[in-house]
């Protein structure tokens, strides 16, 4: 009974152990030759195609949002002159991750456990092992890199579209003018931003990446299995990106300090 | 040609659930061996061993001068090239073609340019009567074919070892009696070691040269075809002839009751053993024995009418 206990108690630390095990082989399929360039660029594209058109869609909504809220707030502060700096800072720093991240845990990875899940459950993945084929080199590596790849454009196409969005939102909407808020745009962001913006987002493409194909390649009990698989990768993934989204932020503003005036 | 398999002590479980134990056994060079069983008995779990895709808890498995259940990660997939496997529903890649598919392994492993492939890619569709099916997606083809193709996809490397899980499962008579004549005809042309994990008994009775049985989580025989089929062993004996009289019963094993109730019971002769399936060419396969042999070398007398010609396979079933 003792026994039963530990090992409910410890399973949980026992799949955390499985998943770092199993980001480590990854890592270690990425320098093995020969290098998967086909199934990259078409992974690539894959994930591409089903991210973008609700990226964009997401991205405009949050940047309007933002506007508003950030907009109305800065208003009460009698310092509408900074709106677009605020803006800027706002969808760069943090909504451009957060929307990329939730694209590309839930339309990138969900699509990415599936497809390993379904190949997992009927044997294709046993068949490839036995042909000699190591599959985390042959599928996992070019996914993840693809997903990274994915995840720092669209991470470029969230920044744009939302402070696109926010322009429209302010100007047309709040009354503020367009000069106003163009011209705040380097009052308070900075540089470093935007490379932090990147940072997160090739990051929160690996993690999603990885725990989609560790549960895909994990999928077991037929048909049930993959959609177990794929509803599990999505929610610890998100779960991940946000902890670790808070992570970066935190560390981030220890190492550059905000601009001041 | 053809590479032996020794098995020794091998013991596997899941959790607390033992599979089997201590199975001890070594696949001749060159034969056709079947592994029986009864459903849930662990074959295609026995089949993943070998090839190393499950680890068993103990015991050894070597293939020439390598123990698979101890071997590095990178040796073993050194040894898996010398596989050739037939997974039970083919385990195509479904977003290849079959052509893609069979083409695979070589375009991984070899140098060799597109046209020597193609060539040997059609080779093989066509032993396993698949030409002109090569621009089909295995979704979009039948589960004989699927698994005809998973066989074409085996035999690409040239494998010193091919094993087959189930290939009569699904299958209708007919398809299953040319697969099995395939089987034998492939045997006496590439002498590769064959493993075939089935519960088919006509395959077990007519193809091998050799037939194990799991059985309750054990080995309960492995030997020479004659042998098993003349064994006076009650397990063997009751599968080998497909009865409801004996210890197996319809969930595992019967119960101390069941077994006293049929104590009694006059166990039906054993049937005539059946002439081996020999190759379509007439050309005896260099590990085939004449039919009686071993049952003379061992002063068995097989059961009447035993070796003739022209007698039904399906005699006793």
């Amino acid at each position: 009974m003792s026994n039963l206990t530990a090992s409910r108690v410890l399973a949980p630390i026992g799949t955390a152990g499985n998943l770092f095990a199993f980001g480590l082989d990854v890592g270690r399929g990425l320098f093995r030759r020969p290098f998967q360039l086909r199934e990259f660029i078409q992974q690539a594209w894959f994930i591409a195609s089903v991210t973008i058109i609700p990226t964009a869609l997401v991205a405009i909504p949050f940047g309007a949002v933002i506007a508003l809220q950030v907009g109305g707030l800065i208003k009460q502060f009698g310092a509408q002159s900074f709106t677009g700096s605020a803006a800027v800072l706002a969808v760069v720093r943090e909504a451009g991750p957060i929307a990329t991240s939730l694209l590309i845990a839930g339309a990138g990875g969900s699509a990415i456990a599936a497809d390993l899940g379904a190949r997992k459950i009927r044997e294709e993945l046993d068949a490839m092992m036995v042909l000699g084929i190591d599959p985390i080199q042959r599928l996992v590596v070019p996914r993840v890199l693809a997903c990274m790849l994915v995840a720092v454009f669209l991470n470029g196409l969230v920044s744009v579209v939302g402070v696109a969005g926010g322009y429209v939102f302010n100007v047309v909407l709040q009354d503020g003018t367009p000069g106003a808020y163009l011209s705040s745009f380097t009052a308070l962001a900075q540089l470093p931003d935007l490379w932090q913006g990147m940072v997160k987002a090739l990051v929160f493409g690996l993690i999603a990446a990885i725990v989609a194909c560790y549960k895909g390649m994990r999928a077991a009990g037929g048909p049930k299995g993959v959609g177990d698989a794929v509803n599990e990768s999505v929610v610890i993934t998100f779960m991940l990106l946000f902890v670790v989204n808070f992570v970066m932020s935190a560390i981030y503003f220890q190492l550059v300090p905000p601009k001041t005036g | 040609m053809g590479v032996e398999i020794k098995v020794e002590h091998l013991t596997k479980s899941f959790g607390k659930q033992l599979i089997w134990g201590d199975v001890t056994l070594t696949v001749p060079a060159g034969e056709i061996c079947v592994m029986l069983g009864p459903s849930g008995t662990g074959k295609s779990v026995f089949l993943k061993t070998l090839i190393g895709l499950l680890k068993p808890d103990q015991g050894s498995i070597v293939i020439e001068g390598t123990d698979i259940a101890t071997c590095s990660e990178k040796e073993l997939y050194e040894i898996r090239k010398l596989f050739g496997v037939l997974f039970q529903d083919g385990a195509m890649f479904g977003s290849m073609n079959l052509y893609d598919n069979v083409a695979f392994p070589l375009r991984e492993h070899t140098k060799k340019s597109e046209s020597e492939i193609r060539d040997i890619v059609m080779e093989k569709m066509d032993l396993v009567g698949l030409i002109g099916a090569e621009d089909k997606l295995p979704g979009e083809i039948s589960g004989g074919m699927r698994k005809r193709a998973g066989l074409a996809r085996a035999l690409v490397l040239d494998p010193e070892i091919v094993l087959f899980d189930e290939p009569d499962s699904g299958l209708d008579p007919v398809r299953t009696a040319f697969l099995n004549q395939l089987i034998v005809d492939l045997n006496a042309q590439i002498d590769a070691t064959f493993l075939i994990v089935t519960h088919d008994i006509n395959t077990a009775r007519t193809v091998p040269d050799n037939i194990g049985l799991l059985y309750h989580r054990h080995l309960a025989m492995f030997g020479p075809r004659e042998m098993l089929l003349s064994s006076e062993e009650p397990v063997v004996r009751q599968f080998l002839n497909a009865q409801r009289v004996g210890p197996i019963g319809m969930s595992e094993e019967k119960d101390a009751d069941e077994l006293e109730a049929e104590k009694d019971q006059e166990l039906p002769p054993l049937p005539p053993i059946p002439m081996q399936l020999e190759p379509s060419n007439g050309i005896a396969r260099r590990s085939q024995r004449p039919p009686g042999d071993w049952c003379r070398q061992n002063g068995v007398t097989p059961p009447p009418g035993s070796f003739e010609e022209n007698m039904s396979l399906a005699a006793g079933v």
